[in-house]
């Protein structure tokens, strides 16, 4: 199909133009009266109203145009925006964000959304929202089996078929709009359509039909169509003449009156309204607020103007597949140049060296390029939670204010890919068992208003996020009785556990503390699964919390997954790798500075007493001979705020590494979180520091 | 497929101590050399470790271990078969790889009942060959500890 190679671009930049659409709906809830705002999301709303409509997916098209209208009107001053429109206006932006879901799937990105669309009109026509859900009901009631959408009309007339329906009628002919509906076990649908059209058409004509005809003559509907139609017969006659067609479940007949053909050309409600009447009195005053609303939008886009210039750079889509591909690609050359830089050293020859080095050079750079260009910022997994904290607070009925700073600080794809879930997990969390209701905040002296902030940025090879609010805070006591009644802890190493520790039990298996269990936070099961994720991804999580005052979530995770830095050891004839990343730093000791605390070998490693783990026994490496050295090599590593002792034969040295599973025969090996290639082209296993402290 | 694909099998055959062992071509993918592998600490006694196939790490299994059959020392002859079953990579380590041949399918028969050694679990059938004897390997159940 020509179609589908711009499908792609459709849903690319469709997904832009309802983030762009969702984040100007949250600043124009901030500023309800900037109109250049409002022009912003028109704008957008407008260009996805006529990609859709070019690629075929109506609903979409129809929804956005619905939504358009009320746009417009607010434009056009002639709706002030509510908390409640905006409500409403949201919907539509996440129905709109189905629909493309939908299509990116390979849907048709259809969506029954007559409920949305319906308040949507209200809205346009100045009318409460809340009536609609009722008037929707007694309908449906009075229609009997006709579902909703029989309610809602979805003709949309051109110039020309209004001129064709209003002469009509000025010439004494009755306009009807008539929604048919076919029963749920209709056959034939096809050939009942013909049968309505065959006797619609004897009596007089069909001025429009919502699907088309062509449509319907292909069965390409659900059970609901409708005509535009003109005759000189009665409703009542009309009636009874197409429910004689058998399998019709439902018919029901409206009068197009004439105001609405004569008034706003994008009008198509049926009913009457006193409002509507109003309208077509002021179109000169429309002009008017029209040119306002121009002026005032010439000085907001000036200044939104200057926020998407450097965005104006030139740039290419690549498929990520294409990415990954030369990455792996990469991936080898790095296991070469391993290879090489060892060879190199064994020949000593000058010449080659000085190529193998340059070559190293050259291959840093590439590296850096490579790995930024699978970076992408973590706004793409921020902007979402604008959107989501504001329903959530709406729900909880808390006031909450979400800051986010450093949306543009850029992670490797694969960890923006998993991070997304642990965050809405833990920004939940923040707003539901955090932040306090506005009662209970006023009554212990802060504002209404919460605060949640996130926070992304760069450290190192790191990245950092936080989460951060200004609420309760966590209750140390609470936790640890919670953690001692589900057995997580026992009473008297509770005794020991510093505050972090405490904090950090919310994120064992098994917890949780909220009093009432709510369907926004997880049932417990939550924040140990985060944890996890976030261990996955080699990065950690830590909780700092101040009863009363607020807590920060804060997650450390690597810039990138698949090229590590690691320290080389040796263990008899064998070569493994620790992560750098978990290594605090390294020593020799000697074997009296080795003391012995209840059948556990520790050492006083700068005042702390540190456990001595002997990979040697933990790996069960196989000595040729017993060794009886006066000296040990220790790698001092760190799990949060835990430290143990490795202690090895030798240190080789620091490489970067090219992280490779062991596969799928080899699973759950202790210890060991996977393998890569060395130099040499000899396997090396890499050590699962995180495993080997409990 | 004609009739004469369909009644021939063909297969890699190798030697274990005395015994002839096959496996259909379509689960192997290529015979290696023996060359270093990296012994990977907690895992069960038949495997070997792991080693590097062209930039794959690849678990391996010492077929003589798995069998219960005394290990002899590593010859020239040995190889690594690499065999490929649901998504998984494994090289067996063996005493030699020798022939490619076509065993006609009605020459295979059921395992015998009686076989008596440790290996029957692994045996999906024998096939004779002229004087030959042909073990066919349950790769499955080679792979999947049932303890």
């Amino acid at each position: 199909m020509e179609v589908n190679q711009y499908l792609e671009m459709f849903i690319e930049e469709s997904k832009e133009h309802l983030q762009s659409c969702s984040d100007n709906l949250l600043e124009l809830e901030k500023n309800p009266n900037d109109l250049g705002i409002v022009n912003e999301i028109f704008r957008s709303a407008h260009t996805l109203k006529g990609m859709s409509a070019t690629m075929g997916y109506e609903d979409l098209a129809d929804l956005t145009h619905k939504m358009e209208n009320v746009l417009d009107a607010i434009r056009n001053e002639k709706i002030h925006v509510t908390p409640e429109i905006l409500d409403v206006v949201f919907e539509s932006v996440d129905h709109l964000e189905e629909m493309v879901m939908d299509i990116a799937d390979g849907g048709d990105g259809k969506k029954d959304v007559s409920e949305t669309v319906a308040k949507l009109k209200r809205i346009e026509s100045g009318e409460p929202i809340q009536a609609v859900v009722n008037e929707v009901q007694i309908a449906a009631q009075e229609v009997a089996v006709a579902d909703v959408a029989t309610v809602v009309s979805n003709l949309d007339y051109d110039d020309f078929e209004k001129t064709v329906l209003l002469q009509s009628t000025e010439q004494g002919f009755n306009a009807f709009e008539i929604s048919i509906t076919l029963r749920d076990d209709c056959l034939l649908k096809a050939a009942r359509v013909y049968m309505v059209f065959d006797i619609l058409e004897k009596n007089g004509d069909v001025v429009k039909a919502s699907p088309a005809v062509e449509r319907l003559e292909e069965e390409q509907f659900d059970q609901n169509f409708q005509v535009a139609y003109i005759t000189k017969t009665t409703a009542e006659e009309l009636q009874s003449k197409i429910m004689k067609v058998s399998e019709i479940a439902n018919v029901l007949i409206t009068p197009i009156l004439k105001e609405l053909l004569i008034q706003s050309p994008t009008e198509e409600t049926i009913k009457p309204t006193a409002v509507q009447i109003q309208q077509s009195n002021e179109p000169k005053l429309d002009e008017k607020a029209l040119e306002d609303a121009a002026q005032k939008s010439t000085t907001s886009t000036s200044t939104s103007s200057k926020q998407h210039s450097h965005a104006a750079s030139k740039t290419i889509r690549v498929s990520i597949d294409r990415l990954d591909i030369l990455m792996n690609l990469f991936e080898e050359l790095v296991i070469d140049r391993g290879r090489l830089q060892s060879i190199a050293a064994e020949v000593n020859h000058g010449e080659l060296n000085e190529t193998v080095e340059r070559m190293s050079r050259t291959m840093g750079d590439l590296q850096n390029i490579v790995l930024t260009m699978r970076m992408i910022p973590i706004e793409t997994v921020f902007n979402r939670f604008p959107k989501m904290v504001r329903t959530l607070s709406r729900d909880l009925k808390k006031k909450i204010n979400l800051e986010i700073l450093g949306a543009e600080t850029e992670l490797d794809r694969t960890v923006i890919d998993e991070i997304g879930d642990p965050l809405v997990h833990l920004i939940r969390n923040s707003v539901d068992h955090g932040i306090e209701s506005p009662e209970i905040r006023r009554a212990n002296g802060k504002p209404e208003e919460g605060n949640v902030v996130l926070r992304a940025y760069h450290s190192g090879n790191y990245v950092f996020i936080e989460i951060e609010d200004d609420g309760a805070g966590i209750n140390r006591e609470k936790v640890l009785k919670k953690a001692i009644s589900k057995g997580i802890v026992t009473k008297e190493s509770a005794l020991s556990l510093s505050d972090k520790q405490i904090n950090e039990l919310i994120l064992a298996s098994g917890f949780s503390t909220a009093d009432v269990v709510s369907d926004i936070s997880g049932r417990g099961v939550g924040l140990d699964v985060v944890k996890t994720t976030i261990e996955s991804l080699g990065g950690s999580i830590s909780i700092d919390s101040t009863e009363g005052v607020g807590s920060i979530f804060s997650i450390q995770l690597p810039l990138t997954l698949t090229i590590i830095s690691v320290m080389l050891v040796e263990i008899e004839q064998e070569i493994y790798a620790i992560p750098l990343s978990s290594i605090i730093e390294t020593s020799i000791i000697k074997n009296t500075d080795i003391l012995n605390a209840h059948n556990q070998k520790v050492i006083d490693f700068r005042g702390k007493v540190v456990p001595l783990i002997f990979l040697e026994e933990i790996f069960e490496v196989p000595r040729k001979q017993q060794v009886d050295d006066e000296f040990h090599s220790v790698v001092i590593v760190r799990k949060g705020e835990k430290l143990a002792g490795l202690v090895v034969d030798s240190f080789i040295g620091q490489q970067e590494i090219v992280l490779k599973s062991l596969g799928n025969y080899l699973t759950n090996i202790f210890a060991i979180s996977g393998a890569t290639i060395l130099g040499n082209g000899k396997v090396a296993l890499i050590v699962d520091c995180n495993a080997l402290m409990k | 497929m004609n009739a004469l694909e369909q009644e021939f099998l063909k297969v890699i055959v190798f030697q274990l101590a005395d015994k002839e062992y096959a496996i259909p071509v379509s689960n192997v993918q290529g015979i290696e050399k023996l060359m270093h592998i990296t012994r990977v600490p907690k895992t069960a006694k038949y495997v070997k470790g792991v080693i590097n196939l062209r930039g794959v790490v690849t678990p391996i299994i010492d077929l003589r271990e798995r069998f219960s059959i005394p290990i002899s020392e590593n010859e020239e002859s040995t190889r690594i078969i690499i065999i490929t079953l649901d998504e998984m990579e494994v090289g067996f380590v063996v005493d030699s790889a020798n022939d490619v041949i076509d065993i006609p399918v009605n020459s295979i028969e059921q395992q015998p009942e009686v076989v008596g050694s440790n290996e029957e679990d692994f045996i999906s059938g024998v096939a004779k060959l002229d004087n030959r004897l042909l073990i066919l390997l349950h790769l499955d159940k080679v792979l999947n500890p049932v303890e």
